[in-house]
């Protein structure tokens, strides 16, 4: 196991630094008022069912088991955290991890929509970081896309019998990669390429930017398994509880 | 286990400090506003942010109050936990 894991490591980071020779590029939230007000409404319009689902989710799972609301706290707390961390990366700029993946196992995707939005919005109203109108299109890639892609990334692994870790690890890790693809799919639909089309703007703003998340993603699930570890030690009773509802680890 | 996991996280965020020279890692959000600008220079942002921090060390202290308020929650519950878990 602890030969497999170095051997794991030392190619992850051999890949990274011969990554170090890219150019200089972009990744992040959408700005505001940086996506026509047409694209605004759509994605708002998206995002917001989720949003609902997940309110509802929420409360009715905070009147049936009340001892869940540490576990919430240290979900909303974790996306807190990483999202503020603004981290160097090798090609020369710097971007965040979600932490999204997190709180999407432990509690389903939909209730992670809700937490997402609410730093969105933290985010949005007091450090210009992202904005009111892009909300909806930031909200559906980082607190929709990416908990369903570790949802679904997790249920996949658990049924390959890819050990539980490594599950948890992986889908952390794609939760943050699939959010900022979804970002570049965004910004692609509303600016095309002039020559190349929607397509084609596509792999300018994804082609670049998914080298200055790869890394932060290893982090970002890394940082995930350290806390999964912690929680699986300690509180293997709130853990037990949520698992009835069959969302996390059964 | 825990303390292997950190230190790889640790050194990613570090090594490009030392890899990458010539580079400010300046936000990739205001790389993207050029990156737009660059593909459709006839686009005007139709809507301006209600509140800017003034000047990038307020900026900082809002960040930075994230991040501690997180960590200090998340510090709190394992810490509850870890006791718990001693205290039977």
């Amino acid at each position: 196991m602890k030969k497999s894991l170095f051997l794991f490591v030392s190619v992850c980071l051999t890949v990274y630094i011969l990554f170090a020779l890219s150019p200089s590029v972009y990744a992040m939230h959408i700005m505001e008022g940086f996506l026509p007000w047409q694209w605004a409404l759509v994605w708002w319009l998206l995002f917001l069912p989720f949003f609902f689902i997940g309110l509802r989710t929420m409360t009715r799972l905070m009147k049936q088991k009340p001892e869940a609301k540490l576990l919430l706290a240290l979900a909303t707390a974790f996306t807190f955290v990483l999202s503020a961390l603004k981290i160097p990366s090798v090609t020369g700029s710097s971007s965040h991890p979600t932490g999204t993946g997190f709180g999407a196992l432990l509690f389903g995707p939909f209730m992670m929509t809700v937490i997402g939005t609410a730093v969105l919005l933290f985010q949005a109203l007091l450090l210009a970081h992202g904005g009111l109108t892009t909300l909806g299109a930031n909200a559906f890639s980082m607190a929709v896309v990416g908990p369903f892609v570790a949802y679904g990334l997790f249920v996949l692994c658990k049924k390959c019998g890819i050990s539980l870790r490594m599950s948890v690890f992986l889908a952390a890790m794609m939760a943050n990669l699939a959010t900022y693809v979804m970002t570049s799919f965004q910004l692609a639909l509303a600016f095309p390429d002039v020559t190349s089309g929607v397509w084609g703007a596509f792999l300018k703003f994804a082609s670049i930017f998914a080298v200055t998340q790869l890394p932060l993603a290893i982090t970002e699930g890394l940082l995930t398994v350290v806390v999964w570890n912690f929680l699986h030690t300690y509180s293997k009773r709130e853990l037990d509880l949520l698992e009835e509802r069959g969302v996390f680890f059964k | 286990m825990n303390r292997l996991l950190l230190f790889i996280a640790a050194l990613l965020i570090v090594l490009p400090l030392f890899i990458v020279k010539n580079t400010e890692f300046a936000g990739a959000d205001t790389l993207a506003e050029k990156m737009i600008q660059q593909i459709s220079p006839q686009y005007e942002p139709w809507f301006d942010v209600l509140f800017e921090p003034p000047g990038g060390e307020v900026e900082t202290l809002l960040f930075s109050v994230q991040a501690a308020l997180g960590a200090g929650v998340i510090g709190y519950i394992i810490g509850l936990y870890k006791g718990r878990k001693r205290n039977g």
